[in-house]
């Protein structure tokens, strides 16, 4: 086995009695204490994550807007400086590559360049995607800047108070899915407003020597706010109650974006992308399975892989299910035949050998109701 | 009960054997060391009284947020007792695992295999390798 990479944290996590494991090639924490507490503390207060391991691939160039625009299923083409977009990568078959966000940036001294946020898991395969889709006439250079990188999202409803006097810009002015180039505790770094929880809040991009210095000052910052810092296990009960998809769970080359319900990140209009011509007939195709979310009257949780069931005849799998601690009872996302995906529908998941009632719920299962 | 007079088995699970009217009965039970290990219990299935249990086998389950794990008898013999509230007062694992926190009480068929399993100082050496 090669050794795991460590983020620029993993001295302070270990020293802060987190559980670290494996998360694709990183050693990462999982949990500080309790999932529950680190999952609460964000829902009413603030949370702070080490999101270091995910990649982060920086492109320049006159040639950047168009590769970017050929490889991702929405436009960069057109999105003015400081737009955030949430994106698919597909294959030329139209299998979802990895789910992404990507950034239009100014530099301090007014060049623009571009952001790709990819997940850890397919830093490695999309990195090698870009190569093989670069032609030689492309006018763009890209750098993977993962390692040099700190990555650091802070989220919950006390999030932008505590980031606000540690960040040059107007955390709170920023609109949602935007984000610039500032100073965080007066090093260079990028904020952006963007997440994966489901709450209001930002992401930081800092220099890989000053991330413990600033990971530390958004602590005290927050000590006041109820600030925790949180784990994987906790990341993961957040997203799946938010109903954000992650990829090798409901996104995988297998599954195409339609069927993903992401649509609102799929634009087909008057513009070419790899594998578009795949996905555009699968826009309204009724054979294929879709995403639904299950909520389970029991107690006992659904996980991957477990079968869902109508009429005793096994319809689709699970592919992430928890104990939802906001809602108190079992959630669950799944791939069934249109047939079976209203809200509403009685459906049941075979439980270890048990059918356990479930039912078709809206996505998401949780929405703040808190600015 | 205190830990050193229990009897543990590779996969955390206690056992308290006592003579009850002659017959040899084993309480069981699952470590604090466990406990910790899974934090954040939401749910767990316990066997009806009557149940067969084989040591190594399959006697019920208990759910954390992140994952479902099996419980497995540490002894051989037939269900007499359930601590049926347990389930409803999860926390009771964690704030006293080898009193309130039992489980079942199995009547034992011979000693139930109890010799074959570990005494604390052999736990303790599993738990340090394992933590």
């Amino acid at each position: 086995m090669t050794a795991l990479l460590q983020t620029p944290l993993h001295a302070w996590h270990a020293a802060h009695g987190a559980r670290l494991v494996d998360f694709a090639g990183w050693h990462m924490p999982v949990q500080y204490k309790s999932i529950v507490e680190e999952h609460n503390a964000t829902r009413t207060a603030a949370g702070v994550f080490d999101v270091s391991h995910m990649g982060r691939i920086r492109f320049d160039g006159p040639g950047s807007t168009g590769f970017l625009d050929r490889l991702l299923t929405r436009k960069v083409v057109g999105m003015g400086p400081g737009k955030i977009r949430y994106s698919l990568v597909c294959n030329e078959a139209g299998g979802i590559l990895d789910d992404v966000l990507v950034y239009h940036l100014q530099e301090h001294g007014g060049g623009l360049y571009h952001l790709l946020v990819v997940n850890a898991s397919n830093r490695d395969k999309i990195l090698s995607w870009l190569k093989s889709q670069k032609k030689p006439t492309d006018e763009v250079n890209f750098t993977d800047r993962t390692i040099e990188t700190s990555m650091i999202a802070i989220q919950g409803p006390s999030a932008l108070r505590i980031m606000e006097p540690l960040v040059g810009a107007d955390v709170g002015g920023l609109a949602y899915y935007t984000g610039c180039e500032t100073t965080i505790c007066r090093h260079a770094g990028i904020v952006s407003r963007t997440g994966y929880t489901g709450e209001d809040g930002c992401e930081i991009i800092v220099p890989a020597s000053a991330a413990e210095e600033i990971w530390e000052r958004i602590f005290s910052s927050g000590k006041d706010h109820g600030v925790a810092a949180v784990g994987l296990g906790a990341r993961d009960t957040l997203r799946m109650e938010a109903a954000m998809p992650l990829y090798g769970h409901e996104l995988s080359e297998q599954i195409n974006p339609f069927q993903a319900g992401l649509a609102f990140a799929v634009n087909l209009d008057g513009r070419d992308f790899v594998g578009k011509s795949a996905i555009a007939p699968k826009k309204d195709d009724p054979s294929q399975r879709v995403r639904v979310g299950l909520a389970l009257s029991g107690k006992r949780a659904a996980r991957e892989h477990y079968a869902v069931l109508s009429g005793g005849n096994r319809i689709g799998e699970i592919t992430s299910g928890t104990f939802s601690p906001t809602l108190q009872q079992p959630i669950a996302m799944a791939y069934v035949p249109p047939a079976s995906a209203k809200v509403g529908t009685e459906l049941s998941v075979d439980i270890r050998g048990t059918a356990e009632p479930a039912k078709v719920v809206p996505l998401p299962f949780y929405k703040r109701n808190h600015l | 009960m205190k830990p050193e007079q229990l009897r543990y088995a590779e996969t955390h699970e206690w056992v308290a054997v006592s003579d009850e009217g002659g017959r040899k009965v084993g309480t069981v039970g699952i470590t604090a060391f466990a406990i910790e290990q899974l934090t954040d219990l939401v749910h767990m299935v316990l066997p009806k009284v009557g149940t067969k249990v084989e040591q190594g086998k399959e006697f019920g389950e208990v759910e954390s947020v992140k994952a479902v794990s099996s419980l497995y008898s540490p002894v051989n013999g037939e269900v007499i007792a359930v601590n049926s509230d347990l389930p409803n007062r999860l926390e009771t694992l964690g704030s006293d695992p080898y009193g309130e926190g039992w489980m079942i009480k199995v009547a034992l068929t011979g000693d139930g295999g109890a010799s074959k399993l570990m005494d604390l100082a052999a736990y303790q050496k599993q738990c340090a390798a394992e933590g």
